[in-house]
């Protein structure tokens, strides 16, 4: 193409992407289309992608086309494997995507659309889709090593045992989070529950499919599998009506909860042919399928956002989860804009099939934009319900009150309308029985998804698509949990097999069960809390998921600086090191207020002296008071938790800074540990795969 | 869409998905074995025996985010 064309193309999507952004942002009073928000981020993306990534990868890593990656030079046709770019951005998305960035959006849309889209944007530009690419690169340019080793290798022993902790205690609390998001979908939800549970047995059957039946056809046995799963969502409203079947899946809470840990536990110990590969399989296509309709359907529909662009909630005393919009947007939207945990799967995991280092712009920034388009799509998703449906649906029975005249009257006082016969409707339209106070985001962003379906492709089919929903969030929320226990379960024989080394053999029988029942307490426990808690557990785990989250994104960009600084590009170690700097600002802010603010919705420690004087004086009810000590304790517990993530963070950075220092000063430090040039064989190759 | 086009896409979808994982493997056992004449051919291993081990390696370590 002409060169002034081509620059007059750049300078049109500049405008478009300013006139979107400007109208999202001025926009006041006014509904606006969901349109603009896909406008808005498309642009943006694109200018991002060809000029702030191309200038990255060309002048700041220098990425050498010429150069043999691992897949190439320790190609053993197993792990390390070169393949096609699309091949591998596929992979890398299918294990980058998970329900953070459809969560995270939905709980900070309590602060009005604009502060969460604009974060979701900019925090992926500049600093999520960097990240991803940075680590990905080193990772390439060091044998495909992981993240902790990296760290251990270039900045000391210190770096390597924090990402280690921090893997370790994300590991925990998301499963516990996440757990808490299924049970709060599927509580006194027969249709929900008996969906949910239809894909454990469907993932058997699947597996078994594959290993014995049909061995290797995974296509024809997923297809199977889609099948059956969507069956079970038809199904589930038979069941639901039925008079003795849905007894069997109406439950409380707390014996879903008591479910989901011997179904983790099961996961952990079970082969994984049976049930974790089949059910990734199957959470996959789903993921991908309900995400192109979802973006289909909003196109086709354009509907309006009736969300505010910002609520009177950015002063602290949101009803989803307290605390002000600096800094607790932030750390709520999280994987969106930036999530320490795809620092995992760039490192170790995929540079092992990457063919060509030029790939790494759009496997490593790419993969993050499209991360971060989905979350704007659950922006959207949460931001076309009615806010007083989205208030009633997200709030906890702690905040506005167990009965339903109670949460109306204060919903509709805080200027967002809504009647009992509204949520009686909309709960009977989507074939439950009530969708009060169904926190954790999952419910309201089926609703919403369920709506937008409904709209685009028929009405009468509501109650399906929000069961759909809720089995697409929960059968991948599902596999993040029986994954993650899993892989905790390996990380802790990793580390008792240096005490004592026959703990350390992964098929030890002893060993993993004892090993998986600790993983399983750990998360078990944060979970047992979340349920039991009357504020709805969400308010506490979320953010401290987010604080944890964070503190490995700086992790990841700590050794990221790091390098740089030792290789001798400390002019250019901002494109790390101010996502750092704004990450350690948001995540100790946020850990500072979480310890010591006076609020009890803010900080835990005044929360468990409140609670505790309460109990103390007598004026609980009964049945709070029965749980007061427990959550006292947990209060406590979380506190010095806020504070153990918050202090190894500032290990890492004074670590990063000192290793900084001393290269800059021309002192010792660790040597580089980056592979020699080899020339690539590949170029040549047709395919490169 | 193409005919030609189709298929390609379907072979993307084929080799994201693994379905095609044994066809691979047969091809780079046969490429390396031209290479190596070595006097010992091994035989390749069967397509049960080889999905075996290829999805229990792919099981190991992080594969999944949030």
């Amino acid at each position: 193409m002409d060169k002034t064309l081509k620059s007059g193309l750049w300078v049109l999507i500049a405008i478009l992407g300013a006139s979107a952004l400007g109208g999202i942002a001025i926009n006041r009073g006014e509904n606006i289309n969901a349109l603009w928000f896909i406008v808005a981020a498309l642009c943006i993306y694109s200018l991002a992608y060809r000029f702030y990534a191309a200038w990255i990868a060309a002048t700041v890593l220098a990425v050498d086309f010429t150069r043999a990656t691992p897949a190439e030079r320790l190609e053993n046709g197993r792990d390390f494997i070169p393949t096609h770019k699309w091949i591998v951005f596929g992979h890398h998305f299918a294990a980058i995507a998970g329900p953070g960035p459809l969560v995270g959006p939905t709980l900070a849309a309590q602060f009005g659309y604009l502060p969460g889209t604009l974060w979701i944007l900019v925090g992926a530009v500049l600093g999520g889709c960097v990240q991803d690419m940075v680590t990905l690169f080193l990772s390439t340019r060091r044998d495909a090593k992981s993240l902790g080793q990296m760290a251990k290798d270039e900045l000391g022993a210190l770096g390597g045992t924090a990402a280690l902790i921090a893997t370790f205690s994300i590991m925990i609390i998301l499963i516990a989070v996440l757990g808490l998001i299924v049970v709060n979908a599927m509580k006194h939800s027969p249709w929900a529950t008996f969906t949910v549970s239809a894909t454990i047995p469907i993932a058997m059957i699947v597996g078994v499919y594959m290993r014995y039946l049909r061995p290797g056809q995974v296509l024809e046995a997923s297809a199977i599998g889609v099948c059956l799963l969507l069956l079970s969502v038809v199904g589930g409203r038979n069941v639901a009506e039925h008079e003795t079947l849905r007894l069997l899946f109406d439950h409380e809470g707390l014996t879903l909860a008591w479910s989901i840990m011997i179904y983790g536990f099961a996961a952990a110990i079970l082969p994984v042919w049976l049930l974790l590969a089949p059910r990734d399989y199957l959470s996959t296509y789903i993921k991908i399928g309900t995400i192109t309709l979802l973006a289909v359907a909003i196109l086709l529909l354009q509907p309006s956002i009736k969300m505010p662009a910002i609520t009177q909630f950015i002063d602290g005393s949101g009803p989803i989860f307290g605390g002000k919009l600096f800094p607790f947007v932030f750390i709520t939207i999280a994987c969106g804009a930036i999530s320490g945990f795809h620092s995992l799967i760039s490192s170790g995991t995929t540079p092992k099939l990457l063919s060509n280092e030029r790939d790494i712009v759009m496997i490593g920034y790419g993969g993050m934009l499209l991360e971060s388009f989905v979350a704007i799509m659950a922006m959207i998703a949460a931001t076309v319900l009615d806010p007083g449906v989205y208030f009633a649906i997200n709030s906890s029975a702690g905040i506005v009150g167990s009965n339903a005249i109670d949460a109306v009257t204060k919903i509709s006082a805080w200027g967002y309308p809504i009647t009992i016969e509204q949520m009686q409707n909309l709960a009977q339209q989507m074939g439950e029985s009530t969708l009060f106070a169904r926190t954790g985001g999952a419910p309201s962003l089926a609703v919403g998804m369920a709506s937008i379906f409904g709209k685009a492709f028929g009405d009468g089919l509501l109650a399906i698509w929000y069961h759909f929903a809720i089995m697409f969030e929960a059968i991948f929320i599902l596999t993040t949990l029986d994954a993650g226990t899993r892989v905790g379960r390996f990380m802790l024989q990793d580390i008792l097999g240096n005490i004592w080394p026959k703990m350390g053999e992964t098929s030890w029988t002893p060993s993993v069960i004892f090993t998986s029942s600790i993983v399983v307490a750990g998360w078990g426990y944060f979970l047992y809390i979340g349920v039991i808690d009357p504020n709805g557990g969400v308010n506490i785990l979320w953010p401290l998921f987010g604080i944890a989250n964070q503190m490995l994104a700086a992790i990841a960009l700590s050794v990221g600086t790091g390098i740089l600084v030792k290789s001798g590009k400390l002019k250019y170690a901002g494109i790390t090191g101010l996502p750092l700097t704004w990450l350690v600002i948001i995540t100790s802010t946020a850990a500072w207020q979480k310890i010591t603010s006076p609020d009890i919705r803010i900080g835990f420690f005044s929360a468990a002296n409140d609670l505790a004087e309460k109990l103390a004086s007598g004026t609980l009810p009964a049945a709070k008071a029965s749980i007061a000590p427990q959550l006292i304790l947990n209060l406590q517990l979380d506190a010095w938790i806020t504070l153990f993530f918050v202090s190894l963070l500032w290990l890492i950075i004074i670590d990063m800074l000192r290793v900084c220092w001393r290269s800059i000063a021309g002192k010792p430090v660790l040597p580089s540990t980056e592979s020699k040039h080899m020339q690539s064989r590949l170029l040549d190759a047709w395919i490169r795969d | 869409m193409t005919i030609p086009k189709l298929k390609y896409f379907w072979q993307i979808i084929r080799r994201l998905s693994g379905d095609d994982a044994y066809e691979v493997y047969l091809k780079n056992f046969h490429n390396e074995h031209c290479h190596h004449d070595s006097t010992e051919r091994s035989k390749p291993l069967s397509k049960g025996e080889f999905f075996k081990q290829w999805q229990d390696e792919k099981w190991q370590g992080i594969k999944r985010c949030c």
